[in-house]
């Protein structure tokens, strides 16, 4: 069974129809990627799986769930986490910090409860710690703990948001755009760390990134969309021969 | 310089990094024991307003430094903690219970009237709350059996473990019974932001998205945060008619909202320790402008007691000074020395050097 089926799925700013009928299912540990010019609604259809957007029509089934009527706080304790294209971390924050609160929606304590420090939020708060320090290990982040956000390096705050995404304990992780901005390096090691996702955890990814080597090398599928309507999915390879797909990036010779 | 390895969790769970901070915080605790035999019964009193307002500073800090909601409208909450401890005390409560009991109705009131009010956020949301300090000026006179109406309430004397405690009368136990409740907030304060619902608070003032992306409940993170902060401002108000003595619907005008907010500017927003360090400016302050025109009157010969509001005046001057140069507050300037102490020689000037920040406030909410 498909661990994410999204059908039909539309919405629609004023007059402007951004995600237009959109239909795609993700398997059980595979990379997916969406691909397709700017504006085509891929950061859109993300806002829409993690409830962060109301669709205009449509449903969206995880993990045999339909949560298109759940709360955006509730997507993330169901197994989804994401990233976003501008990084959204908590500056002010440390690394350490910033991925306890990506554990969040695992917690086990009530206010009241913290107010006392009671044993029991101290055993909690043990646990929590060493679940995020899996994560830092996994990541190397381990030179950057303690650090506050707001003075790491670009490609290093990447990184922690996808930490803090994978502090959640996902089943489905949503990248999007993970290189964008990264050097050619950084991309390189961005890839392996798909790759690892995907192996080592067993994680789905579902990803919208523009670096068609990057693309190319970690995706088992890729859906192209233009225009909030689907174009083509298949292989990257097979995406990127699809005369369809080069016409909405480069457009027809007639119209030139 | 000093290098603190950590080999367990709970080093980095514990509210002291080790013997040495402890240590500080025990003789600070000492001071503030032996205080009443180090200071006269005056600063004895304003020692006891600087613990007042850093239990309100507290509360505000909760709201608008941690989960980054302004609020003009504490004042309020000082109102109904104060009127509802003076009204049960009168009504035969003791002042256990009735402190207890302020704490709650601000908390429950706070609550109710967060829902409408934190759906709004930035200048929208000041001028909500700075409704709310207007309309309790009318309120406390309006409110009469509970109120008092015009007149207002006095305060009846504590009684506690057999002391008839009384701010003038008994100074130094009316000192220390606001030094335990302080300590007792302060500690569970810390005991929130160590744990989920204090990194909660923390993650809606920096990025509401992701901290709905991440499970965390925005509205219901706030309605607490405000609730906690209404408690621990009306605990404060509590304590503050007792140190008043009398309270009436002149006792919290908008002009207090607005002290207790520049209290946490002038502290450092975001932190604990700013409340406190914020308190003993907004007590002290106009006490050294007293005083220093009183030495400027005797030894200059300079009068400036012609020129009334020259204290507002410095405060606000204060402010301005505060907000270009030094936006993390007198604790980021505490910080800043504390980090140069333990660093010498080492300190580099370009450490603190701020880097551009952008709000991120319409981006995507």
């Amino acid at each position: 069974m498909s661990l994410l089926q999204v059908k039909d799925l539309s919405i629609s700013f004023g007059g402007v129809k951004a995600v237009d009928g959109v239909s795609f299912d993700v398997e059980p540990g595979e990379v997916f990627t969406l691909v397709g010019p700017n504006g085509a609604g891929k950061s859109t259809i993300f806002n829409l799986i993690s409830r962060l957007y109301e669709p205009g029509g449509g449903r969206i089934i995880f993990d045999g769930e339909d949560i298109t009527g759940r709360p955006a706080h509730d997507v993330a304790g169901l197994g989804i986490a994401r990233t976003f294209q501008n990084i959204e971390l908590f500056d002010h924050s440390s690394v350490l910090q910033n991925l306890l609160i990506g554990r969040h929606c695992r917690r086990d304590t009530r206010w009241f409860e913290e107010l006392f420090f009671l044993p029991k939020v101290r055993r909690s708060e043990r646990e929590h710690r060493r679940q995020v320090e899996e994560v830092i290990d996994f990541l190397d982040l381990a030179a950057y703990r303690d650090k506050l956000i707001a003075g790491l390096p670009y490609g290093v705050r990447k990184v922690v948001e996808i930490a803090r995404a994978l502090s959640s304990e996902p089943k489905l992780i949503l990248l999007d755009e993970p290189a964008s901005g990264l050097s050619v390096e950084e991309t390189q090691n961005m890839a392996w760390w798909i790759e690892d996702m995907q192996k080592d955890l067993g994680l789905t990814v579902l990803m919208v990134e523009h670096d068609m080597s990057l693309v190319s090398r970690v995706s088992n599928r890729v859906l192209a969309v233009a225009e909030g309507r689907p174009l083509a999915m298949g292989t990257a390879a097979e995406v990127q021969a699809d005369p369809k797909v080069i016409e909405a990036y480069l457009g027809t010779e007639e119209t030139a | 310089m000093s290098n603190r390895f950590k080999s367990r969790y709970d080093d980095d769970i514990n509210l002291f990094e080790g013997r040495w901070h402890l240590a500080q915080y025990a003789l600070l605790i000492a001071l503030l024991l032996a205080a009443p035999w180090l200071l006269g019964v005056y600063y004895l009193g304003e020692l006891t307003a600087v613990l007042i307002w850093s239990l309100a500073g507290l509360g505000l800090m909760l709201i608008s430094g941690h989960t980054g909601q302004v609020s003009l409208g504490h004042a309020a909450f000082m109102a109904i903690g104060a009127f509802t401890n003076l009204a049960l005390m009168m009504r035969g409560w003791h002042f256990i219970p009735a402190l207890l009991a302020s704490a709650v109705t601000s908390g429950v009131l706070g609550a109710i009237i967060s829902r409408p009010i934190l759906r709004m956020s930035g200048i929208y949301l000041a001028i909500a709350t700075l409704a709310l300090s207007i309309i309790i000026e009318d309120l406390s006179i309006l409110a009469e059996p509970i109120t008092g109406g015009v007149a207002g309430l006095f305060a009846p004397p504590i009684d506690l473990f057999g002391l008839t405690i009384d701010r003038y009368s008994s100074p130094k136990a009316f000192y220390y019974l606001c030094l335990t409740v302080l300590v007792i907030v302060t500690l569970g304060y810390l005991n929130l932001l160590r744990s989920a619902s204090g990194r909660s608070f923390l993650a809606v003032r920096d990025s509401e998205v992701s901290a709905r992306a991440l499970g965390v409940n925005v509205t219901r993170a706030k309605t607490l945060s405000f609730a906690l902060s209404c408690a621990m401002t009306g605990l404060a108000g509590a304590l503050y008619a007792h140190l008043a003595q009398a309270v009436n619907y002149e006792s919290f005008l908008v002009l207090i909202s607005i002290t207790l907010l520049l209290q946490v500017v002038i502290g450092g927003l975001g932190s604990v320790h700013g409340a406190f360090f914020g308190a003993i400016v907004v007590v002290l302050l106009p006490q050294s402008i007293a005083m220093l025109r009183d030495f400027l009157n005797n030894t200059a010969g300079i009068s400036i007691a012609a020129y009334p509001g020259m204290d507002t005046a410095l405060f606000a001057l204060l402010i301005l000074l505060m907000v270009i140069y030094e936006p993390r507050g007198l604790y980021g300037v505490w910080f800043k020395v504390r980090t140069w102490l333990q660093l010498f020689p080492l300190y580099r000037k370009g450490m603190f050097r701020r880097t551009r920040t952008y709000l991120k406030t319409e981006r995507q909410r």
